[in-house]
């Protein structure tokens, strides 16, 4: 059970700089969502149940898709 | 090449006082003073069994109206960006109709939704959620029907009224505090009723209530402004 | 421990991509994961060792195991300011597109060295 919360930060660390270092937006802003989602399990994990739930439906969802407009209206790749 | 060097010598710098800084801080080893007191008197203070509530609404009600008005002034940011300062817009893009499943999936679904972030808000101060949580989710049903029927809008003056009301119901309780014999601004003046029972803890709720409507009227605004300046709008003026 | 040490490195990674990085979009991903870092480090302080969440559903629950319930307040509205400051930082960046026709950062009036 303890190594959980290490695996989880782990693979949030990975999975934010592959968010930094892939070209293609959509799929940066796609692995930001993942991130946030990790994030909001460790919430969960810390007894933060409130927080938890903020943070999935906010940070995971409206700012994704805020991101992804954005995008749509810009370029699709960073060159 | 020296700016990298550079950069990453202040990288480091910074971790590696974080790391000195919270050394000081054993990892879950004791609370703070304030906090232990807010475990200790917080339900015999508010009636709400969720303390995290408590905390938002009552002890720290001030904070969260400046956070409010924090998001209104984001969200008033996004529309005058949007529709005082963009005037050169693009041609109206080709719009992909979403397929059957989508559009009639999210009909069935967008009631449930609303239900759900209702629920939500309405239980903050017994279970985990709140005003914040529910009204995200209700505005990311707003979103779904954003998605399944390109160009639908929402009636924005009516979204700005019911923002305007939610947020005159926060002040007018809190001034109505000031008028007690307490004389506190956000002065819980109605009866604290049961620990755990629905109507309870006093004007908490009814706070977390306006909260959930706001956030869910403010974030339902900003994504609507995002939306209309890509598809409703993009072939006008 | 491992917590003080994820977020600690998310805050890295943020600064990182806000210096680094030239496209804008990836500067406001960069502030997002700097946000996100500073979040869960206020979270982590509050936490006590087998603690529970501060909600007293049962009656007789010990109110001296349960966890802080300060910084999960204080980070709940952090949240929401975070989305709103980032959807107005979408704006700009959408409108500093439309005005340059770029989103590399130095070719925008040269803003980073």
């Amino acid at each position: 059970m303890i190594y959980i919360s290490w695996i989880l930060i782990v693979l949030m660390l990975v999975l934010s700089i592959l968010s930094i270092q892939l070209k293609n937006l959509i799929a940066a802003v796609v692995a930001m969502g993942a991130v946030s989602l990790i994030i909001s399990l460790l919430f969960l994990m810390l007894q933060a149940p409130d927080v938890a739930m903020a943070e999935a439906s906010i940070g995971a969802a409206l700012t994704m898709i805020i991101y992804i407009i954005g995008i749509r209206e810009t370029e699709r790749s960073e060159k | 090449m020296i700016r990298k060097i550079v950069y990453s010598i202040f990288l480091a710098t910074i971790v590696l006082s974080l790391v000195m800084f919270f050394a000081a801080f054993p990892f879950g080893q004791n609370k703070m003073s304030v906090g232990e007191y807010y475990l200790n008197h917080g339900v015999a203070q508010t009636g709400a069994s969720n303390i995290v509530t408590s905390v938002v609404v009552d002890y720290r009600g001030f904070d969260t109206l400046g956070e409010v008005s924090v998001l209104f002034g984001a969200a008033a940011g996004v529309a005058i960006l949007f529709f005082v300062l963009g005037e050169n817009r693009r041609k109206r893009r080709e719009q992909v109709a979403p397929n059957f499943i989508v559009r009639v999936g999210s009909r069935i679904i967008f009631p449930f939704i609303l239900l759900f972030g209702t629920y939500i808000f309405i239980h903050g101060h017994l279970t985990p959620g709140g005003g914040f949580q529910g009204g995200a989710i209700i505005a990311s049903g707003f979103l779904l029907l954003y998605l399944a029927y390109p160009g639908t809008t929402v009636n924005r003056s009516r979204l700005s009224m019911v923002e305007g009301l939610a947020g005159i119901t926060f002040i007018v309780l809190g001034l109505y505090g000031l008028l007690m014999p307490e004389s506190s601004f956000l002065y819980n003046f109605l009866p604290k009723g049961e620990l755990n029972a629905l109507l309870s803890s006093g004007i908490l709720p009814i706070i977390y209530i306006a909260i959930g409507f706001k956030v869910a009227a403010e974030f339902a605004g900003i994504i609507d402004d995002m939306m209309c300046e890509v598809i409703c709008r993009g072939g006008e003026k | 421990m491992s917590y003080y040490l994820g977020s600690f490195l998310l805050i890295a990674i943020g600064l990182y991509t806000v210096i680094i990085k030239k496209n804008l979009i990836k500067i406001v991903i960069g502030l997002n994961f700097i946000a996100s870092g500073v979040n869960l480090l206020i979270v982590s302080i509050g936490y006590v060792k087998n603690g529970t969440a501060p909600i007293f559903s049962k009656i007789g629950i010990n109110p001296s195991a349960m966890v802080d319930p300060i910084p999960q307040a204080l980070t709940l509205t952090a949240i929401v300011i975070d989305a709103s400051e980032l959807a107005l930082a979408v704006a700009f960046v959408v409108l500093l597109y439309r005005h340059y026709g770029t989103l590399d950062i130095k070719k925008i009036r040269s803003l980073k060295w």
